[in-house]
């Protein structure tokens, strides 16, 4: 019961956070300077003030700024993303083609990282002062370090082109009319590049995280008890420190969740990568307001439902939480 | 070494003129091959494909592969046959009369007829954005029958050919464009699933990632085209597509496609690509450093006489551009027929421009400073803008004129600036679409002072230069239609409202396999029937 309510005000919170996050970056948009006609005329190499002012009309740009954010919200209250200016496209039909690839890119990220991670964090845990613990420190360090623009070019130049093992961008090969298991392991070959681009980063800090928290779990009672027990050190590892030792990486996959999709937009543009990003990318280049807003809507939501699902998965690595 | 150069020219040359005598029958002797793919990575990605109301490269380029025009222009700005097989120009040069190909279709199976060529000039004159400049001497199109339409002028039109081609007017079915019973134009869904008459169909399209064209077996060209298949990816980061490029992965880049011109010269020494400066004669970007001569230091013709003497144009085109751009002398392209250099030409000459200042009335102060000024250019083109711009600071230091560049936060920011007429200096680029009276009259008419981008943003009148442009957009005579823009160079050499810094550094890029891809004035804006691989596949 308690957890139901807790559950309905999140929502509640951010359903507010939504609408504010909607205005504020409608407000920002238009403080910058042009509109998407502006960006139009850019694109024709120039136009005659009277198509210009007509395009305004087209657009339903003529209107007065409040007017126009009434309306949007009017209607996206209704459930209506809009059409988008740059494309002329329902804004909803273009996001859910970029979603998947989004999702797959920052969620394949996420597991290499947090599983890569965590090993290695946990094995250079057991021997702190061994060379493996230094190596684990320093290359993720490294990883960390790098712009991930950085690592994403270099990825290319060695596994695109000096070594040929995967393709330079894109998601799936284009036109091959590939279907089934075929076009998967497609996909699967375009995404390697990208993912471990993108885990890099995060690789560094779940592996110094689960380091420390698994000695820091390795030097309580409770583990001492365990060993005099007699039970085996993979054992102790494994099932009795590991369930403790894991939580801070949780809770900070769940809050760096967001950097994570903020992540991808550098990604996606090195390697092409057919997601939000780039979309965002280029509506804001664009002021292209309403497909902008539709997707910090929709990345909203995905921010939201993690940190509930980051909730919940606390709930069942350790129910003390309740 | 320089004579180790003369030697290798004079080889050079010989192995040219060799080639000339022996290349058209060794051209010959292949016959083209059906079959393949030619994949291209695309900087500038269309949003559709409709580009009859949106100009542009971006949209041209796959458009001219989907719709069909009245006439191609060849390689020597010649009109040659493509929907209209033959046409009659009237003695007053105010009729022309068109004979459609009886066996056109568009890709729905429904035939091209004159209605649709008398619909798509309607289209194009109201929403392109050259509309007024190209179409406005064209009174009425008639439709005396399904295959004859007859073009009636209310005056001369010199350029009336070059308007036809493919890129500027494609023909539209008008069964589904028509705004009566399918909405406005610029929402019609056809837009993004184009119906044309061209050699190639569009099957497949994902917004800002990629598209697929596909051959069109009922093409009215028999036996074309001879490609398969056409894809066009967007490719965000240079990096990506230079190494595509290098693997082979791509086969075409067309404009740079954002690459580098580093990574074009790394290009050029790969075997298996053609790096050439061809397939730009058309567009003829020229690029410029744009006075505001509104504002008052700019008033005095002197002082941007100095400053065009005190930039060193072949350093920018041999340093800066390893001699992939060529300096600019004019208002007009070098490719372009009416060509001069028979202008007033700013030599590189410091002592020239010191001196040229102080006469206007600048004096340098005791830190050596005569004034102040800034410059803007827009994001996109680090080559041709910002090294440029790093390159004038410390130049125009030299003759005492304090520079601040203003980075530009993205294009917007630019335009609006530009559009508003707030600037001191912009560097700019300006595509001339292969007539003067099209691209470049806007920059300079002294009624074209528009709160728009290239347009006369400068602020500059001349009624004299004003009235040899009008001069020579009526003029269809063209010994003499080259005269009057002889001496539109040379008015505007004299005068300097903008320093014409270099012709763009453009390069077509493609597989060495491929042929005839180059065949006219619009480079890839022009439909690719004809390219075939040499195999009859892209190689492997």
């Amino acid at each position: 019961m308690k957890f139901l309510f807790t559950f309905l005000r999140k929502i509640l919170y951010s359903a507010i956070l939504l609408l504010a996050v909607i205005i504020l970056n409608f407000m920002l948009l238009h403080l910058a300077p042009g509109d998407p006609v502006d960006t139009l005329v850019g694109e024709m190499g120039g136009a005659t003030p009277e198509l210009i002012a007509q395009l305004r009309v087209d657009y339903g740009l003529d209107k007065s700024l409040p007017e126009q954010l009434l309306t949007y919200v009017v209607r996206m209250a209704k459930g209506d993303l809009g059409q988008s200016f740059n494309y002329d496209q329902p804004v909803v039909s273009l996001i859910m083609d970029r979603l998947p690839a989004t999702l797959l890119l920052v969620i394949t990220a996420l597991v290499l990282a947090i599983f890569f991670g965590t090993l290695l964090g946990i094995i250079a845990a057991q021997k702190p002062k061994s060379l493996f613990s230094g190596l684990v420190t320093v290359v993720s360090l490294a990883g960390y370090a790098a712009p991930v623009f950085w690592t994403g070019i270099m990825m290319l130049i060695l596994f695109s082109y000096w070594v040929p093992m995967f393709p330079a961008c894109g998601m799936r090969e284009v036109g091959s009319g590939a279907h089934g298991l075929i076009y998967m392991a497609d996909v699967l070959k375009h995404l390697v590049l990208p993912a471990v681009s993108l885990a890099s980063i995060y690789l560094a800090i779940y592996s110094r995280m689960a380091r420390a928290s698994m000695m820091d779990v390795l030097g309580s009672d409770y583990i001492r008890t365990a060993r005099s027990k007699g039970l085996s050190e993979r054992v102790v590892v494994y099932q009795h420190a590991l369930k403790n030792a894991i939580l801070p990486v949780v809770t900070m996959a769940g809050l760096q969740f967001s950097q994570l999709i903020a992540g991808a937009i550098v990604v996606e543009t090195v390697f092409s990568w057919p997601g939000m990003g780039q979309l965002a990318f280029d509506a804001i280049l664009r002021r292209d307001h309403p497909l902008l807003l539709g997707i910090l809507f929709f990345s909203t939501l995905i921010v939201v439902g993690v940190n509930i699902f980051t909730d919940l998965s606390y709930r069942l690595l350790d129910p003390r939480i309740r | 070494m320089r004579t180790a150069f003369k030697t290798w020219s004079v080889c050079l040359l010989l192995l040219a003129a060799v080639m000339l005598v022996i290349g058209p029958v060794a051209v010959n002797a292949e016959t083209p091959k059906r079959g393949g793919d030619l994949v291209a990575g695309y900087g500038q990605f269309p949003r559709h494909f409709n580009h009859a109301i949106q100009s542009g490269a971006a949209t041209a380029t796959p458009g001219t592969q989907i719709f069909a025009s009245l006439v191609e222009i060849n390689q020597k700005w010649q009109p040659v046959p493509y929907l209209a097989k033959s046409w009659e120009v009237s003695a007053d040069k105010l009729t022309y009369t068109f004979h459609l190909v009886k066996n056109a279709t568009f890709h729905d199976g429904t035939p091209v007829t004159s209605e649709d060529v008398a619909f798509s000039f309607e289209i194009v004159k109201k929403n392109h954005s050259f509309g007024p400049s190209m179409l406005g001497p064209v009174d009425r199109v008639e439709t005396p029958d399904k295959y004859t339409v007859v073009f009636k002028l209310s005056k001369p039109h010199p350029a009336l050919f070059l308007v036809l081609s493919p890129p500027l007017l494609p023909i539209l079915p008008k069964h589904i464009y028509n705004e009566e019973e399918n909405g406005p134009i610029r929402k019609n869904p056809a837009n993004i699933k184009p119906v044309g008459s061209g050699p190639f169909k569009l099957v497949e399209f994902k917004p800002g990632d990629y598209f697929v064209l596909e051959r069109y077996d009922k093409f009215f060209r028999p036996g074309r085209p001879y490609l398969d298949r056409m894809i066009g990816r967007k490719i965000k980061d240079p990096s990506a597509n230079f190494i595509a490029l290098k693997k082979g992965d791509f086969h075409m880049a067309l404009f740079n496609s954002g690459l580098r011109l580093k990574q074009v010269e790394a290009l050029k020494k790969m075997k298996h690509l053609v790096v050439t400066s061809r397939g730009y004669e058309g567009i003829a970007a020229i690029y410029f450093l744009e006075f505001n001569l509104r504002k008052d230091k700019f008033k005095d013709v002197r002082v941007r006489q100095a400053i065009a003497h005190a930039i060193d144009k072949n350093f920018i085109t041999q340093k800066l551009h390893y001699g992939y751009s060529k300096p600019a002398t004019g208002p007009i392209h070098s490719s372009f027929p009416w060509y001069t250099d028979n202008v007033t030409l700013y030599d590189y000459n410091l002592k020239k421009a010191n001196q040229l200042l102080d006469d206007a009335g600048y004096p340098r102060k005791a830190n050596g400073i005569r004034f102040s000024a800034t410059i803007d250019w827009y994001p996109g083109e680090p080559d041709s803008m910002d090294t440029i711009a790093q390159y004038l600071k410390p130049q125009l230091k030299k003759v005492g004129i304090d520079v601040q560049l203003r980075p530009p936060a993205d294009f917007l920011s630019w335009y609006k600036r530009i559009a508003g007429w707030q600037h001191d200096m912009t560097m700019s680029n300006i595509y001339s679409w292969g007539d003067p009276m099209i691209g470049v009259h806007r920059l300079y008419l002294c009624n074209n002072q528009k709160h728009v981008v290239w347009t006369n943003t400068s602020g500059y009148c001349n009624p004299e230069l004003d009235a040899v442009m009008a001069k020579a957009a009526v003029e269809t005579d063209g010994a003499k239609r080259k005269a009057l823009y002889v001496e539109m160079q040379q008015l505007l050499t004299a005068d300097v409202p903008l320093i014409w810094t270099h012709e763009a550094p453009y390069q077509s890029i493609y597989n060495k396999d491929l042929r005839n891809v180059i065949t006219s004035i619009w480079g890839s804006m022009t439909p690719f029937d004809k390219v075939y691989w040499k195999d009859g596949h892209a190689p492997k």
